[in-house]
């Protein structure tokens, strides 16, 4: 896809998401924004899926399994815009009755769902478990995740990334969402990751990094990753990434984590991102 | 008195073992994965046999749960191996989240429950796992008496959609349940036809009921022994049968008194038919090191245990 279509799509995911928070005034718009480029990329240009009808199982099928669940908003308006389920839904996000619940749910059968995540670590492991069901039926599809740099900070993501390594777990790409920052503050203040590629390569991964809002580069990274399957490693990619972007007021900090603009503020921030679609 | 024959003595995880292995045979899609406990939890046979579908964690039970719950997607139905300990109160948020909010096929298989774990002490011997299990929606909990009953629910679980608890032990204890009965969960088994106290008990309180009702009845009371193997669903019906026949209650567990399977029962009772209850479980107290069999007595979940409480709810049900 060319990356002005796929700019074209990320912008109006990104009116979506400040829209639905703002309506709601709850979710995270923050880091919403920034995985926007990114998810777009990997939904509309990189996966192989099946919207509809919507296969629980994923037999042949890419996996996707966003482990920070709080980005909902950014998931939710990337599957409907994928047509999982109808964008006008996106209006229901965190209302009484509604499948877009503040956090990933499959209780209530949204379609694209396929684990819980929100209380924040377990995606990792998720994704091990489809991977290992992945080669047991032979099935050579590929599973993806997205994890916050702050999630790192969970034990159980390393006791993943150890056996990932150990059992030649080659089917799985995971991406760090690196903004470098989280709801208290810096990462770097509120607990450092230290040096995040040599932990990564210590336990035996594939390191690649990328610019998260460069298309080109998500593009050619996600390729890259992909060729890289299948060769006894699990692939981790580094995302650079602004928290807030596309938005001037909320980048550069972390306010906009987990707090949503109010209407004048959301007049402001649409005013800078390009309806392309059609709002939901 | 109907009389229960012994028909061997075995542990109740071994009864896992080979439940797990049997079930494998004809289910292509069970597997197996372990936390470093595959000798305590008798998954040899499953791993030497289907080494393909077995999956050796470390030691690392988060990551057990996910990648359970994961394995799901596509198909598989996993069965974890750990402690109770570890099967639960460790992992308790994965299981919650990945396995029962998402509703996954997993089955969580907990050896060395209780205090019949024995010398290792108070920091492996969980009691209050049943509990935990049963607050959370969409999970089933079953605990099987004996060797018999153990395997048969093993192999049962595989053809029960969603996630289960199914809880087991160490120590070696008799086998009476028949080979060739059928497991059906939800569905409580009456072991002794009673009139005078309906004694309600799970696990290893099975066999231990047994022989309360053996003294009671030399005492001239007929006291109705149920096996209650499935704390959730609870099967409702057959309480509610059972007491308004006897009047009285006693719940018989290894397990936590706050939580366990005398408050599932009590909740029936308090909202359907008014009866005295006596609990047999430990209140509100870690276990300790030391031979299953004496912490049963130190701790009051003893055979003797479950006569006295028998008789103490015949004395209020006819004060």
């Amino acid at each position: 896809m060319e990356n002005n279509d796929l700019a074209n799509i990320a912008s109006q995911v990104r009116r979506d998401i400040l829209r639905m928070v703002c309506e709601v005034s709850s979710g995270h718009p923050g880091g919403s924004l920034g995985c926007a480029d990114f998810l777009t990329v990997l939904y509309f240009e990189q996966m192989k899926h099946n919207p509809a009808p919507f296969s629980m199982d994923a037999i042949n099928e890419d996996v996707f399994y966003l482990s920070n669940g709080h980005i909902s908003p950014l998931f939710y308006s990337v599957l409907a815009r994928s047509g999982y389920f109808p964008v006008s839904e996106l209006g229901t996000f965190r209302k009484i009755g509604s499948r877009l619940q503040g956090h990933p749910s499959t209780d209530k059968k949204l379609p694209g769902i396929r684990m819980a995540s929100g209380s924040l670590g377990q995606g990792l492991s998720v994704a091990i478990g489809t991977c290992e069901t992945k080669k047991l039926n032979n099935d050579s599809s590929i599973v993806y995740t997205l994890h916050g740099d702050g999630e790192l900070q969970e034990g159980q993501i390393w006791e993943a990334a150890m056996y990932a390594a150990a059992n030649k777990i080659d089917n799985l790409i995971s991406t760090i969402d690196y903004n470098g920052r989280q709801i208290d503050g810096d990462v770097e203040d509120v607990l450092s990751l230290g040096n995040l590629a040599q932990k990564w390569i210590a336990f035996g991964w594939e390191v690649l990094e990328m610019d998260g809002h460069n298309f080109e580069d998500l593009k050619a990274t996600l390729a890259k990753a992909k060729s890289m399957t299948g060769n006894k490693k699990p692939i981790v990619i580094i995302m650079k990434t602004e928290m807030g972007q596309g938005v001037d007021y909320m980048m550069g900090t972390h306010k906009w984590h987990g707090s949503t603009p109010n209407p004048e503020q959301l007049e402001n921030a649409l005013g800078q991102l390009k309806e392309t679609l059609g709002d939901y | 008195m109907k009389e229960i024959e012994i028909l061997g003595n075995k542990d109740t995880r071994s009864g896992f073992g080979e439940g797990l292995h049997e079930v494998a045979k004809t289910n292509d899609n069970v597997v197996g994965l372990c936390a470093d406990l595959i000798g305590s939890l008798k998954m040899d046979a499953f791993k030497k046999d289907f080494p393909e579908r077995f999956f050796q964690i470390g030691i690392a039970e988060a990551n057990m749960i996910g990648i359970a719950a994961g394995m799901t997607v596509g198909g598989k139905i996993p069965y974890t191996g750990t402690f109770a300990n570890f099967s639960t109160g460790r992992v308790y948020d994965q299981i919650r989240q990945s396995v029962a909010y998402s509703q996954k096929n997993v089955k969580i298989c907990a050896s060395h429950a209780g205090l019949t774990l024995g010398e290792d002490g108070a920091t492996h011997q969980i009691l209050e796992d049943i509990g935990l299990m049963k607050m959370l929606p969409n999970m089933t909990v079953i605990v099987p008496c004996d060797f018999n009953q153990t395997k048969q629910a093993t192999m049962a679980i595989a053809e029960h959609e969603g996630p289960v608890y199914l809880r087991f032990g160490r120590p070696v204890m008799p086998i009476f349940v028949k080979d060739d009965a059928k497991f059906v969960i939800g569905k409580a088994d009456t072991i002794f036809e009673g009139t005078d106290v309906t004694i309600i008990a799970c696990g290893h309180l099975v066999w231990k009921s047994i022989e309360a009702a053996k003294i009671l009845f030399e005492k001239g009371i007929n006291a109705e022994v149920i096996n209650m193997h499935t704390i959730k669903p609870l099967d409702v019906d057959a309480i509610l049968k059972s007491v308004k026949k006897t009047g009285c209650v006693v719940t018989a567990e290894e397990h936590m008194r706050n939580g366990g399977l005398g408050d599932s029962v009590a909740q029936v009772l308090i909202q359907d038919f008014l009866a005295p209850q006596e609990y047999v479980a430990v209140n509100d107290k870690f276990g300790e090191s030391g031979p299953p069999m004496e912490l049963m007595t130190k701790y009051g979940i003893d055979t003797l245990n479950i006569v006295e409480a028998a008789e103490k709810a015949i004395a209020r049900k006819n004060a």
